[in-house]
Formats: C-alpha cells, sequence, structure tokens
C-alpha cells in the first residue's frame, strides 16, 4: 500500500504501517549514525536512562541511519543515502524504549531490535541502499544539531518532502526482508 | 629509463577520486540496465530503475551516486623502466586523494585508529596496493571502496579436500550472509589460491575487472556462471527486498598455492562498483 505520512509521528501512526507498504514521509528527521549513536548511548547510561540532556526529543520522531557527503555551494545536502542499521542495533532498543517511533536504514536488523520495535509500536524502514543521489532531491534543508565535531557522523535535522522509504518491519513482528526473499528464493 | 613527476600522479589521482564517485564505468551501466529488463519481481525492478534514475542525476547534479565515497584503494601498475621524481610516490598518491576528496565534494570516511576513531578529516590515508610490471608506463586503478559491502567480505581458509565444492559453498555463504547490508545487486570478487592475504587482494583486484569479461581459464569460467546462476538463486534480489538479481556478475582470480591450503576470499561490492584506470 502506498502512504503519504507526516513525521514527526502523530498518535499511534507508526503503528498502522505494515512491512511491504511504500511510504512518502513529509517533514522532520533527524540522521544519526555509529558515532553519534554511541555518544547518546553513553550520555543515557551516565544519567540513569533519562532523555535529559540528550540532544534531540525522541518521542514520535524517525531516525535516519546517514552520514552525507559534504553539499555543493546552493545545495541543502550532499549525497544522502542511508547506512547499514545493524551496526545501530546495540543502540536502538533503548532509544525506541524512550520514545523513537522510526529508524531508516538499510539491512537486517536483530532480534532484540523486532522486539523493541513491536513493543513500542514502532517501525523499521529501509531506502535503497546506495542511492544517495536520488534521496537527496527528496531533502530540502539540513542543520547540525549536535555533535558538529564528529564531522559527517554529527546529527542532522532534515526537512524532508515526500521521502520514498519502504516499511520493512512493523509493529506485528513482520520483517519484509525474509518474506520477500523466500518469495523469489530456488532451492538448489 | 623514463622519469614522471610524482605530481602527474597527484593530479591524475585527484581526479579520478572525483570521477569514479561520480560515474560508473559502461560495463556496470550496462549490466544494471540488462539486469532491469529480466528481473522477475516487480519491486525488484522498480528498485532497479531508482538505481539507474540515481546514476544519471549524480552525473547531470555532479553529486557522489553513493554517500560513502569509500576509502579510497589505489592499484599502482608500475613499469620498471619508469623513474619517480619530485617526491615520494606515496605522499603523491595521499595528496591526490586529499585533493579529490576536497574538490569534489566527497565524503571523509577514514578514521587515523581503527579504536580510537578520529576522523582524518582528508580522507587519506589510501590503501596502496604497488607491483612492478614491464614496461615504462604507470597503470593507475582508483577503486573507492565503500564499507557496507566491504563489511560482509570474508576470507575462507579451506582444506585441499574441500575442493571446488567447498569454493562454491563459500561463496554462496558469504554472500547470504550480506543479503541486504551489502546494497544488492552486488559484483562478487573472488580470489582463489595463494596465501592469506593474497587471495584477498585477488578478490578486490577481480572486482575492478569488468564486470562482462569472463576468466580465460575454462573451469574458472565455469565456476563463474554456475555460482552467478546459484547466487541469483536466494531470492534476495534488488535493495535485498526479493527477487532474481542479487548479483550482476562473479569475478573470480586464481593462484597457486600450498601443497596444505586452498585460501578462498570473498569480497563483496555494492552495485555502485566502482574504478578508474589510467595509463600515464
Amino acid at each position: 500500500m502506498e502512504r503519504h505520512i507526516r513525521v514527526p509521528f502523530q498518535g499511534k501512526e507508526a503503528a498502522t504501517l505494515q512491512a511491504g507498504d511504500f511510504v512518502y514521509l513529509t517533514g522532520t528527521i533527524y540522521t544519526a549514525r555509529d558515532a553519534a549513536h554511541k555518544r547518546m548511548y553513553d550520555m543515557l547510561q551516565e544519567n540513569g536512562f533519562s532523555q535529559r540532556g540528550l540532544p534531540l526529543d525522541l518521542e514520535n520522531n524517525v531516525i535516519y541511519y546517514m552520514g552525507p557527503s559534504p553539499a555543493r555551494p546552493g545545495r541543502a545536502i550532499g549525497s544522502a543515502g542511508p547506512t547499514t542499521a545493524s551496526r545501530m542495533d546495540k543502540y536502538a532498543p533503548v532509544l525506541l524504549d524512550l520514545g523513537l517511533k522510526g529508524m531508516i536504514g538499510k539491512g537486517r536488523r536483530n532480534q532484540a531490535v523486532k522486539e523493541a520495535v513491536v513493543r513500542n509500536g514502532a517501525v523499521y524502514f529501509a531506502a535503497i541502499g546506495g542511492a544517495g543521489a536520488l534521496l537527496s532531491r527528496a531533502i530540502q534543508s539540513s542543520e547540525v544539531i549536535a555533535y558538529d565535531d564528529l564531522g559527517t557522523e554529527a546529527i542532522r535535522r532534515l526537512e524532508v518532502k515526500e521521502f520514498p522509504v519502504i516499511v520493512v518491519m512493523d509493529c506485528c513482528g513482520n520483517d519484509l526482508y525474509e518474506t520477500a526473499v523466500e518469495e523469489y528464493r530456488i532451492p538448489i | 629509463m623514463r622519469t614522471i613527476q610524482v605530481a602527474e600522479v597527484t593530479q591524475n589521482i585527484a581526479q579520478m577520486c572525483i570521477e569514479a564517485n561520480h560515474f560508473l564505468s559502461q560495463d556496470m551501466r550496462n549490466a544494471m540496465k540488462a539486469a532491469a529488463g529480466t528481473e522477475k519481481s516487480p519491486l525488484g525492478r522498480q528498485v532497479l530503475g531508482q538505481l539507474q534514475e540515481n546514476m544519471d542525476i549524480a552525473g547531470t547534479d555532479r553529486i557522489p551516486i553513493c554517500q560513502d565515497t569509500g576509502m579510497a584503494v589505489v592499484f599502482l601498475d608500475i613499469g620498471q623502466e619508469v623513474h619517480f621524481e619530485g617526491g615520494l610516490l606515496e605522499e603523491a598518491v595521499n595528496e591526490g586523494v586529499r585533493q579529490g576528496y576536497r574538490e569534489g565534494y566527497l565524503r571523509k570516511s577514514v578514521v587515523k585508529d581503527p579504536i580510537r576513531r578520529e576522523n582524518t578529516g582528508d580522507n587519506t590515508p589510501a590503501v596502496i596496493h604497488a607491483r612492478m610490471v614491464a614496461g615504462d608506463k604507470v597503470t593507475i586503478t582508483v577503486a573507492p571502496k565503500g564499507f557496507g559491502s566491504e563489511n560482509m567480505s570474508r576470507v575462507f581458509m579451506l582444506k585441499p579436500a574441500d575442493g571446488i565444492e567447498g569454493v562454491k559453498e563459500a561463496v554462496l555463504r558469504a554472500v547470504q550472509e550480506a543479503g541486504p547490508n551489502a546494497c544488492p545487486p552486488m559484483v562478487v570478487g573472488v580470489g582463489i589460491g595463494g596465501t592469506f592475504e593474497k587471495c584477498a587482494l585477488m578478490a578486490k583486484r577481480a572486482l575492478a575487472r569488468p564486470v562482462d569479461q569472463r576468466s580465460d581459464i575454462p573451469y574458472v569460467r565455469e565456476l563463474e556462471q554456475e555460482l552467478l546462476q546459484g547466487i541469483n538463486c536466494s531470492g534476495i534480489g534488488p535493495g535485498g527486498l526479493g527477487g532474481s538479481t542479487t548479483a550482476l556478475a562473479v569475478n573470480i582470480d586464481t593462484y597457486p598455492t600450498h601443497i596444505a591450503g586452498l585460501p578462498v576470499a570473498v569480497n563483496i561490492c555494492c552495485h555502485v562498483n566502482r574504478h578508474a584506470v589510467r595509463e600515464i
């Protein structure tokens, strides 16, 4: 099914998405990848897993696992495709339990992430890996809001318009990577 | 003896870093187009169509095909009649990478230390593989390598008794484990034989061979075709979202090895299989 959705999510909208849905996101999302996740996680461990002090409000928000290439003058951003999500598996369940509702990346997630998605009525989207030039066109602005010293790995606030993603994991525990592959697998 | 100023190497490498990150070689573009025609899954066809559109946008907007503009792997085939002047060759290569990544608005993805992980800020150093060849020319290959697929690459130290079946099993296992993480459709570079490091280097070099060029050795050519077929039966498909195009090619290189061993390296590359080649 094709869905056009505003982010941050409103109410329990994330829980209405189903694996295989084509979703076009419009609104605000945040980037974070390995180094930013580690820093947020370390901070959470220090302050007893309270949101206080985190550089972004997680509630109903979406994190895009992405580190862009530099923008040419006059452009909002450079190439901006997803990075491999499994490297964030260690950190994602805690963020989901604190209110994060969506993640955009590519590739498989582990069981702990899957369970946290189900438990929190959240969603894991895939953007098409290696389509960074195409995806950059759906990003209207980009602003570093934290961890500037991390360069491409800084946390950015992105304004996106009709940003194309596919639901891979939904809150019913479905995983498109497993079901879709099975459909085309030819036993040898 | 022919003298080459290292500044010429720098200049070429800077241009090649930019070129490789904005334009895929014609063989890759042809393979992608052909795959879009044969892919069984409608979603897979859609993904392949978007990847082609992505390449077109990269060229016209001068934006990298993928934001992971890689760690710069540089192969230097140096004619042994060449003499370099004007500085150290290694520094000249790194200066080329530094200039190319800055001027081309390419991402700086290299950290100074694997544990402490502070970004070097200019994408240096490159990974340089030099070898001496006949003649008075230098062939430079710049192959920026993204790590989504690099992370899914494997070395298997098989036993001679494992034979060709063991090799097939190893390659298929590596691809299966890579799945959607490696941004399929992939190109699979395989090195068989040599030593631990030799097979890995062969696998890397095999990725730079055009995807429409099969091995000269008959049994290796057959193995390349059989493995490609096997990989495309995995169902992984474009983007890992299901389909019949999981890989565009399997390129295998072989080398003599020890009586006790059968090393196999599988270097997986995503569909952004970049390489620029120049002879100076």
